[in-house]
């Protein structure tokens, strides 16, 4: 049987022998084809006037030949569109529990104000005395970000979490070289339960890595931080909250153990939303450290992106932020796009990317902080934190608890300790939660933890929600317990899609469309 | 607040059930005296109006491109999105999701992404595509690392063409990790002897075209002279629809093809975010960078898409990764691809047409004005003129005219010696109405 597109229809096979159809399309759950193979190289769905004659001046470098693209028709687009959107989860959806991602709620009133015509509309390389207002919003985001963190000094154009990294730890590796240590302190130290993004960052930029172990109760000791420091240390890279959800309790000795070893301190901020009004990284002896805007301050994720990952610096760092920067002499704010034109005193390490950064987000993030103010944002964050203790209090006696000593900051994490025996992994146990109307929590992160569940379900949930999300979990905590072991192994069974096979995407790479052979030649 | 669905009496049910007096409790670990007791020092929650009168004011302040005669390019263009495009990238499913870490609910995401990769490599000409960068800046930096890994060489060479913010970008990085580049003096002419700097210590030559001052480059002598040395050809646009009009760098032999894709279905917003486009031939596919998504089967053998290769990447392979990306533009990338997806090759084909055409009109009407003279030989939609005056205090007095009328070389690059040169970019949004208010204004101040 085919479908209206000439492919077999697919599904399961059973349902396919009861209840055979033209289509094979069950309700909302259609195939959705390509755009290369329900579209034509002829239809565009734009009207766009052929120009008048006119004499080319592209030299010999004009194209010869097709693209070998096709295009749709607006309805098509549009219905093309719609219907792979209804394939995807999103916050809005429903409970989005993806511990260290942060999904909360997205407020549309960002969206609107990122889409006024002196924001969305404004080049940045126009004439700086045409766009005062958008220097003003990146003047107030950093004097938001500074307050908020009790920072001297901010660098805003990093494009996401791990660019910001790369623009601390450039600050970093700057500072060390302008006191002549360039050549020694070599090494930056990672704890071993780090975003994997920090021993990456640091080996992009030319430092080698150390690891820090681990303790059992999931922190990092400041002793073992002492063990590992000498000349040769340049930093460590530390996430408070860690990523196990734990507030390292011995994070301002670690960071004077730091300064006095004559290395720098930074702070991965990936999980700053825990703390937000309630402590200031700059009270804790940190030197730089990323904000995810998308995270704490809730710009839209998007399926991934764009991100924004402003910086924020000690007083020791700051002359080093990188250019375009906008300094503020006699209440005149001047942009500062050159490293010639920088105030005395400051030697910026260099540019992190074309243009100003992510103005988008900053008009996002701003929106969310006037709307929020500082007594919204610090509700925020308890109210983020008292959500992830209730669900770790709701399902402790069920779930095993990895670090039971320490309360959890944002998120809760369980490990697999309590499927033992059960046939049922951690994977299996996410993919049924898809069952039943939820997006997983992050799973296998972090990686210290064996089948680690990352649950962090934000400030933006009710207590029906969660009420209802432990009830849930429960529920399936005792079937995955019980013998009911196909409702997890065999989960998905009400996505989309059933189960994919992830290790075939990786052995034979298919990376793009390519058109089929025509049928005659397939059959030889 | 608004957006806090808790109430008080919940708090303090939930409070009791946990187990704790005080939510200060929770936060146990926090160093004694390090807890902020007083509030800081920002104004309080504000009401939805209040925001948006707020945010309203400071738009205002700012010329928005629409509302004047617009030629500002060098690296970000002005074009028309279909109003299609936003209202399909707001659609909750889609700016609401996260990376598509469980690909069974996330259908959606996947397919876009695996549209793109195969739109960018039919537009560059490549064999694959990844799933975006940041912007065509930080893509370029990626690809010279990725060439250092490919060759195991740390020399890369860039061309006097390349724009100057992405010549700073590999710069830093470069500096950072001890690499050497050679970055060759800007050339308006693009006369620059660039062959003469390979040899077999090369890792990559970067060579932008069009260039930053609009020059079309042929890349297959640089090409051929690369490969013979054992090095790969980065070939960088800043501007995707001249890839409607001229030989994409794939039929020119490149290895490595990046580029800005903000000019399909993304707006300016003042620099960011863009979109990143990557390509490269396919046996460097596990040396690529960021996201790369994939065509599979699931358990009932029906196609299905999901990230791939992940075992380059930073989570699996930590300091020993392809790059420290774990994001990437996934909403801009949406954009692109419906706006590309409305456009079609007819109509981006088309809509090259347009710019070129309206380009050669404005730089015929500009060569016209009395002490202006265009400089390039062959252009796309953006050329450099010469002005007797400098640039700078040309485009301000324009903008006292109610024109936005390009960009200052001297704003790129301050040092040299090159303040009379302006940089002049027209698309479809121009009209005959802004090309003679552009040229009278021009007479004007001139």
């Amino acid at each position: 049987m085919l479908n209206r597109q000439g492919r077999p229809t697919q599904g399961t096979a059973s349902a396919q022998e009861q209840h055979p159809t033209f289509t094979g399309n069950k309700a909302l759950q259609q195939i959705e084809p390509l755009i290369f193979e329900i579209g034509h190289h002829e239809t565009t769905g734009v009207d766009i006037d052929k120009p008048a004659p006119f004499k080319a001046r592209l030299g010999q470098h004009a194209r010869q030949g097709e693209i070998g693209l096709p295009g749709l028709s607006e309805p098509e687009a549009m219905r093309h569109y719609v219907r792979l959107s209804q394939k995807n989860y999103g916050i809005d959806t429903g409970l989005f529990p993806l511990g260290s991602c942060t999904m909360k709620h997205n407020a549309r009133l960002n969206e609107k104000t990122a889409r006024l015509p002196g924001f969305s509309d404004v080049h940045p390389l126009q004439p700086v005395s045409t766009v005062p207002g958008a220097l003003e919003v990146m003047l107030e985001l950093s004097h938001y970000l500074m307050t908020l963190t009790g920072m001297p000094a901010v660098a805003l154009s990093p494009k996401a979490g791990a660019h910001g990294e790369a623009c601390g730890m450039m600050a970093i590796k700057a500072a060390i070289a302008a006191k002549g240590e360039g050549a020694t302190r070599t090494v930056v130290l990672v704890p071993e339960s780090a975003h994997g993004t920090n021993p990456a960052t640091a080996a992009l930029i030319g430092f080698s890595v150390r690891s820090v172990p681990a303790r059992a109760d999931g922190t990092v000791a400041v002793e073992d931080v002492k063990a590992l420091l000498g000349p040769d240390i340049a930093a460590i890279m530390l996430t408070n909250p860690n990523t196990c959800g734990i507030f390292e309790p011995q994070i301002v000795e670690i960071a004077a153990a730091m300064h006095e070893a004559g290395a720098y301190f930074y702070c991965d901020g990936a999980n700053f939303n825990a703390i937000v009004g309630k402590a200031r990284p700059g009270d804790l002896g940190v030197d730089a450290m990323h904000i995810n805007l998308h995270k704490t301050f809730s710009t839209p994720h998007g399926g991934g992106g764009p991100g924004a990952g402003p910086v924020v610096l000690s007083e020791r760092l700051a002359p080093f932020a990188p250019v375009p920067f906008i300094h503020v002499e006699g209440g005149t704010p001047r942009l500062v796009e050159n490293a010639a034109d920088a105030p005395q005193g400051n030697a910026p390490f260099g540019r992190m990317t074309a243009f100003h950064g992510q103005m988008g987000m900053y008009v996002r993030a701003l929106t969310y902080m006037l709307s929020h103010g500082a007594d919204g944002m610090k509700q925020a964050s308890e109210d983020a934190v008292l959500n992830a203790n209730y669900i770790r209090a709701g399902l402790s006696d069920l779930m095993s608890l990895p670090f039971p000593d320490h309360p959890s900051m944002h998120e809760a994490l369980f490990d697999d300790e309590w499927l033992k025996g059960t046939g049922v992994s951690t994977l299996d146990f996410a993919k049924a939660m898809i069952d039943e109307g939820y997006h997983p929590m992050t799973v296998y992160f972090p990686l210290v933890v064996h089948g680690a569940m990352l649950i962090e379900p934000t400030e933006s949930e009710s207590k029906a929600s969660l009420d209802l999300f432990i009830a849930t979990l429960r529920d399936l905590a005792m079937a995955a317990k019980g013998n009911d072991k196909e409702r997890f192994t065999a989960a998905p069974h009400h996505a989309p899609i059933r189960r994919l096979d992830e290790t075939r995407a990786a052995r034979q790479p298919v990376l793009k469309w390519v058109r089929p052979a025509p049928v005659a030649e397939a059959a030889e | 607040m608004r957006y806090l669905p808790l109430t008080d009496t919940d708090r303090e049910d939930m409070l009791a059930r946990i187990g704790v007096p005080d939510v200060d409790a929770l936060f146990s670990d926090v160093p004694d005296g390090k807890l902020l007791k007083a509030p800081l020092d920002l104004p309080r929650a504000k009401g939805e109006l209040e925001v948006e009168r707020i945010m309203a004011r400071m738009s205002a302040r700012n010329v928005a491109a629409s509302s004047v005669p617009f030629f500002v390019g060098a690296g970000a263009y002005k074009h028309h999105v279909p109003a299609t495009v936003d209202h399909l990238i707001q659609r909750s499913e889609f700016l609401t999701s996260y990376t598509p870490y469980q690909p069974e609910i996330a259908q959606g995401t996947l397919q876009y992404l695996f549209e793109f990769q195969t739109q960018v490599a039919a537009l560059t000409g490549m064999e694959v595509a990844n799933a975006s960068m940041y912007d065509g800046s930080t893509g370029t930096g990626e690809a010279v690392l990725m060439a250092h890994r490919v060759t195991r060489r740390r020399k890369a060479v860039l061309s006097g063409g390349l724009h100057p913010h992405y010549t700073a970008v590999v710069r830093t990085l470069s500096e950072m990790a001890n690499d050497d580049i050679v970055a060759l003096k800007p050339d308006v002419a693009a006369n620059e002897d660039i062959l003469s700097q390979i040899d077999d210590t090369t890792s990559c030559v970067v060579v932008q075209s069009p260039d930053v001052f609009g020059n079309l480059r042929d890349l297959k002598p640089i090409a051929d002279k690369a490969h013979a040395h054992g090095a790969l050809l980065i070939a960088v646009f800043t501007e995707i629809v001249s890839l409607g009009a001229v030989v994409p760098p794939g039929a020119q032999d490149a290895d490595i093809v990046v580029g800005e894709g903000q000019s399909i279905g993304n707006a300016l917003n003042f620099g960011g975010p863009y979109v990143g486009l990557f390509a490269a031939k396919s046996k460097y596919i596990r040396q690529m960078p960021g996201r790369l998504c994939g065509e599979t089967v699931d358990a009932d053998g029906q196609r299905g898409f999901v990230l791939t290769l992940s075992t380059r990447e930073q989570h699996i392979r930590r300091d020993k990764a392809t790059s420290n990306i774990c994001t990437n533009s996934g909403l801009c990338v949406l954009a692109f691809t419906i706006h590309m997806t409305l456009l079609g090759q007819a109509g981006f084909t088309r809509l090259a047409e347009v710019n070129h055409a309206n380009a050669v009109k404005l730089a015929d009407l500009l060569a016209g004005v009395k002490g202006v003279s265009v400089l390039n030989e062959s252009f796309f939609n953006e050329f450099t003129v010469k002005l007797g005056k400098p640039a700078a205090q040309v485009v301000e007095a324009l903008a006292a005219r109610g024109i936005l009328g390009g960009v200052p070389v001297s704003r790129l690059l301050p040092t040299a010696g090159l303040d009379d040169l302006l940089l002049v970019a027209s698309t479809e949004i121009n009209t005959d109405e802004d090309r003679a208010a552009f040229v009278a204004a021009l007479a004007e101040v001139l």
